[in-house]
């Protein structure tokens, strides 16, 4: 396979390198939008199982199509729909919160449970705030940032 | 002793002691944090005078410790969605930023192979506590080239104990030059306009040759980019001085 997918931790050089043989894309925000190559954080076989694709964003359910940390995605991985919620991105927010080094997603179904059983990576505390929604997503997260 | 002409010898008076007055000199080169300088512009000055009076008043509350870039801090923030209602960092401040009461400090750290960055505000009244585990400079004034760096150039324990500072005079300037990930960076750390002097390039001679080509080698000439600091940062030391005495 041309473009192979290789383990997480190598994700940022491979997604930059891509965007610019795509040609030009619209997007001057950093955040997750629509085509959006993302990190799978939880340990769900569907997240961690290698595919020639990297998982992508093709929907976000917000008003605006910009996705921020808290916000619920429609990912296309391994050919299968499956929704994601966003717990943390490239893209600096406001001040004391904390900016990832590369754009994370815990894979969600569609009452909100998480697929996966355990979330290794960290998560911010703002998450905290709507515990009634994403209760279940942080019971199975280790570390806060 | 053999007296001379058998008269007493000639009264010698002894030296004079030498004081050398640590303190003083001590606070003349006492550490001016960059947040006091006012940039470079027509502003007023009364609106820095004011502004300066309020962090002066903030720093009489709470300490905040002399740090530069590169050295390794812990800080402890007010959240109420922490338990115990507070969190703690632990991280390489990478820049600073801002000045006046807008002052940052970003901290970068790697946990669970996951970088994470966090930018706070030096007088944000949610900060409890700032602690300074290592306190050293690095070979550049900004370290945001971290991000391209291996990762284990940013990672600290998250419990790591305090380091005590060998020499209360000299900050220890850590000469460590960093190795890079593999091509793409995010920004070209190899042109002369970041001027990096930490990194190991160990990009082939053509490469660091073709990025001199972008050099601006006029710039250190231009005299209205001149900013002379040094009147306005004796001003603002002995208002200090004064202010923190009271």
């Amino acid at each position: 396979a041309g473009f192979a997918f290789a383990p997480q931790g190598f994700l940022r050089s491979s997604v930059s390198h891509s965007f610019l043989s795509f040609g030009s894309i619209t997007g001057a925000c950093q955040a997750i939008q629509k085509l959006t190559r993302v990190r799978v954080v939880d340990n769900s076989t569907l997240g961690n199982t290698p595919y020639h694709r990297p998982p992508k964003c093709i929907h976000v359910y917000n008003k605006t199509g910009v996705g921020k940390v808290g916000d619920k995605i429609l990912l296309a991985i391994k050919g299968e729909k499956k929704k994601a919620l966003i717990v943390g991105h490239k893209m600096p927010g406001p001040t004391m919160t904390p900016r990832f080094d590369s754009n994370n997603v815990v894979l969600i179904e569609d009452n909100g449970n998480p697929v996966g059983t355990r979330i290794k990576t960290p998560i911010p505390y703002t998450l905290r705030r709507r515990e009634g929604e994403f209760s279940k997503v942080l019971a199975i997260a280790r570390n806060f940032v | 002793r053999v007296s001379s002409d058998g008269k007493p010898p000639k009264f010698q008076p002894p030296p004079k002691p030498v004081i050398i007055d640590r303190k003083t000199q001590k606070e003349e080169r006492r550490f001016l944090s960059p947040e006091f300088i006012p940039p470079r512009g027509r502003t007023d000055p009364l609106k820095y005078y004011i502004e300066r009076k309020d962090m002066i008043q903030r720093r009489k509350v709470f300490n905040i410790p002399k740090f530069y870039v590169g050295s390794v801090l812990a800080v402890t923030t007010a959240d109420p969605y922490a338990s115990d209602k507070s969190k703690r960092f632990v991280g390489i401040c990478i820049q600073r930023g801002g000045k006046g009461l807008g002052a940052t400090f970003v901290l970068r750290n790697v946990i669970e192979d996951q970088g994470v960055e966090i930018c706070y505000e030096l007088y944000s009244p949610r900060i409890q506590a700032i602690e300074v585990l290592k306190l050293e400079k690095r070979l550049d004034e900004n370290l945001v080239y971290l991000r391209d760096a291996l990762p284990e150039y940013s990672t600290f324990d998250v419990n790591m104990k305090p380091v005590p500072p060998t020499d209360h005079e000299e900050i220890p300037v850590n000469k460590l030059q960093v190795r890079m990930k593999p091509k793409p960076w995010s920004k070209r750390w190899e042109r002369p306009k970041y001027n990096i002097k930490g990194i190991k390039f160990e990009l082939p001679e053509h490469k660091m040759k073709a990025a001199q080509k972008w050099s601006q080698p006029w710039m250190e000439f231009d005299m209205l980019r001149e900013y002379n600091i040094s009147k306005i940062e004796e001003k603002i030391r002995k208002e200090l001085n004064e202010e923190l005495e009271k």
